[in-house]
């Protein structure tokens, strides 16, 4: 076991080292120079010479990657040139928002979609599946921006029942914190539940033909016990796979949710650096994110040994 | 003779194929009495697993059953869910054919006995383990104690299927189906696993149902064989008595097909030419005619009933019935 987690974690170092020149690659090589975008058109071209100087603009590129690589090695990722605020530091105001978010859109996908794979799975074919396969199929193809604003209609305008818009951290008002990201968190899991049904549903509907389920069945176990205990677990996989994939592209934030609801997730933070052409912090930030999603990554090979003992010992 | 503990009574399975009706087995009666072995013998896709999981109730959703299945005084067929639930596993238990794929991967072994065990008889955790290692024990397992805790992947073919007839054998079961145990099996694993079941069904005197493509197997261990083709029961006699005298051409063709050890090398294996008929377009007279080299007119036009030869007990069902023993091998 300690050789498989030895292995996985030297396999992301190279996947690492590459998602740093990628995101170096992409915010050097955008149009427009930087000191134009921070001194202005009134710039003079001297001034522009010297901050250019300043900040190193003038150096070979691949001189330029080694020496932001190095400074992101010891823990400096930059400063914004706007608010003076560290990456870091404006990423460790927004995180928390997009992780809330994440969490709780990812715990009610499942809370939806995997008792509904179940059920789906266990009598597959049947009225309750076909309705259940047409509603994710038409939930599948509902852009998240609709279904924002049909939730905040309904629970928002109509309902009066929750908040359409704002913030406050849950350490000052928890409840009132809930109230805020219910809709949006609901929004998310809304797109969330079909691809995590669909891929458990026929998981489970291959191992409910396995030999080892009709044994399961000659031992006259319990239907529950069949279905929770011997066929759950194998059918899993990809499932974790999945919401492994969703985490991570959750944990970047999201921009058109965060934005309809007015939560000042990292979602948010990117799209404000983009518009003001903030390169320090657009690149800080998609290094972290991408940094983060290689380790949940991780985590899911990790789960893989967990969930499946030939994985564990090396057979598969 | 004591009232049988399994009857199969008119026994017939369809299975809706996009080609039309599959019909997997075709009215079969058979009966089996406590303590004693029936061998069902037959090709591929002659309907003997259909009628296995016919008596465990374990056919696919969409096939249609007809008939009854008495096991115990109660009819299988019309049993409740609950009812069923409680005797599989308990008094009706079964040992599939590939040990690869009958125990689940991510249990542990410890985890499968012990469910079982739970499951049926009252007896808490310590005690259920503790019957475990005595069951694994029984079976031949080495180190049974260190087993429960490993995997189904950590142990070879042979050991798996020692263990999953261990789990069959976990509640006493009154009746043991065994679905061709040891086709998936090394051969000289096979002897040893044949000879495993043979020695618990004795000692447990329970009734056996072995299911297997090879006369060899239930030569020396059946008390009763049927050989079944296409569906249907073509015959069916104590094993003494099929192998001193057999009736039917699709019995004797089965036993030419078994390679010997005292054939000279090269020498082709008496095969069975052509293919069992298509089972979604019934033949109107005997299924086997087709293949069979005593085949006349009448074999075409009609099927022959399952009936009575000089012998008590021995049926079969054909026009033209091999009657020269010689001409028989066994």
């Amino acid at each position: 076991m300690l050789t498989f987690v030895v292995r996985r974690l030297l396999a992301i170092l190279p996947v690492l080292l590459a998602v740093s020149l990628l995101t170096f690659l992409i915010a050097s090589l955008l149009p427009g120079d930087l000191a134009y975008v921070i001194l202005g058109d009134q710039a003079t071209p001297e001034n522009v010479a010297a901050l250019r100087h300043d900040m190193g603009l003038d150096q070979p590129l691949w001189w330029r990657y080694l020496s932001w690589l190095g400074h992101v090695l010891q823990g400096d990722l930059g400063r914004s040139f706007r608010t003076g605020q560290t990456v870091l530091q404006a990423v460790a105001e927004r995180f928390p928002v997009s992780l809330q978010l994440m969490l709780m859109a990812e715990f009610i996908g499942l809370l939806i979609g995997v008792p509904v794979a179940i059920a789906c799975a266990a009598r597959a074919g049947g009225a309750f599946d076909r309705f259940m396969t047409g509603s994710a199929f038409a939930m599948l193809s509902m852009p998240s921006f609709l279904v924002a604003i049909l939730l905040i209609y309904l629970f928002a305008v109509e309902l009066r029942w929750l908040p359409a818009t704002g913030y406050v951290p849950f350490t000052e008002a928890p409840l009132g914190n809930l109230r805020f990201f219910v809709l949006p968190a609901l929004t998310l899991a809304l797109a969330e539940w079909p691809g995590i049904m669909r891929v458990l549903r026929s998981d489970m509907i291959a191992t409910l033909q396995e030999d080892y389920i009709a044994l399961a069945k000659a031992k006259g176990l319990k239907p529950a016990r069949i279905l929770f205990v011997h066929a759950l677990k194998p059918s899993s996989l990809t499932l974790v796979t999945v919401t492994g994939i969703n985490i991570g592209r959750l944990l970047g934030g999201t921009l058109i949710v965060e934005s309809i609801f007015a939560l000042p997730g990292i979602g948010r933070l990117l799209v404000g650096a983009i518009y003001t052409r903030d390169l320090v912090i657009l690149q800080g930030v998609v290094l972290l994110v991408a940094c983060g999603f290689v380790i949940v990554n991780f985590i899911v090979d990790m789960l893989y040994a967990v969930l499946d003992p030939r994985i564990r010992h090396g057979h598969a | 003779m004591s009232a049988p503990l399994l009857t199969i009574e008119d026994v017939a399975v369809e299975l809706p194929t996009p080609r039309g009706n599959l019909r997997a087995v075709d009215h079969v009666d058979l009966s089996l009495e406590a303590g004693r072995t029936l061998g069902i013998v037959g090709e591929s896709g002659c309907g003997k697993t259909m009628l296995s999981r016919a008596v465990l109730q374990l056919l696919p959703k969409k096939a249609k059953l007809t008939g009854r299945v008495m096991f115990d005084g109660e009819d299988l067929v019309r049993l409740d869910a609950e009812r069923l639930r409680h005797l599989r596993g308990r008094d009706l238990a079964v040992v599939f054919q590939d040990p690869m794929t009958s125990l689940n991967p991510v249990l542990t072994i410890g985890t499968q006995l012990m469910e079982t065990i739970q499951e049926h008889l009252e007896l808490d955790a310590p005690a259920a383990r503790k019957r475990s290692i005595e069951l694994l024990a029984a079976v031949g397992i080495p180190a049974p104690e260190q087993r429960l805790a490993q995997y189904p992947h950590q142990c070879s073919g042979g050991m798996r299927q020692r263990i999953a007839i261990a789990i069959a054998l976990s509640c006493e079961p009154k009746l043991l189906i065994a679905d061709e145990p040891t086709t998936a099996l090394d051969v000289t694993i096979q002897a040893q696993i044949l000879d495993l079941l043979a020695r618990e069904q004795r000692r447990r005197h329970m009734a056996m149902i072995i299911i297997t493509h090879d006369l060899g197997v239930v030569a020396g261990r059946a008390d009763e064989v049927a050989v079944m083709y296409a569906g249907r029961v073509v015959e069916r006699a104590p094993t003494q008595a099929l192998f001193k005298r057999m009736h039917m051409p699709y019995t004797e063709a089965l036993l030419a097909a078994i390679p010997k050890l005292e054939t000279a090398p090269h020498t082709p294996l008496p095969a069975i030419s052509g293919r069992p008929p298509d089972p979604t377009r019934p033949l109107k007279g005997c299924s086997f005619a087709p293949r069979c080299r005593y085949a006349a007119g009448r074999c075409h036009e009609a099927k022959p009933e399952l009936k009575g030869a000089e012998m008590p007990g021995h049926l079969y069902a054909c026009f033209h019935p091999i009657q020269m023993a010689e001409e028989v091998g066994a």
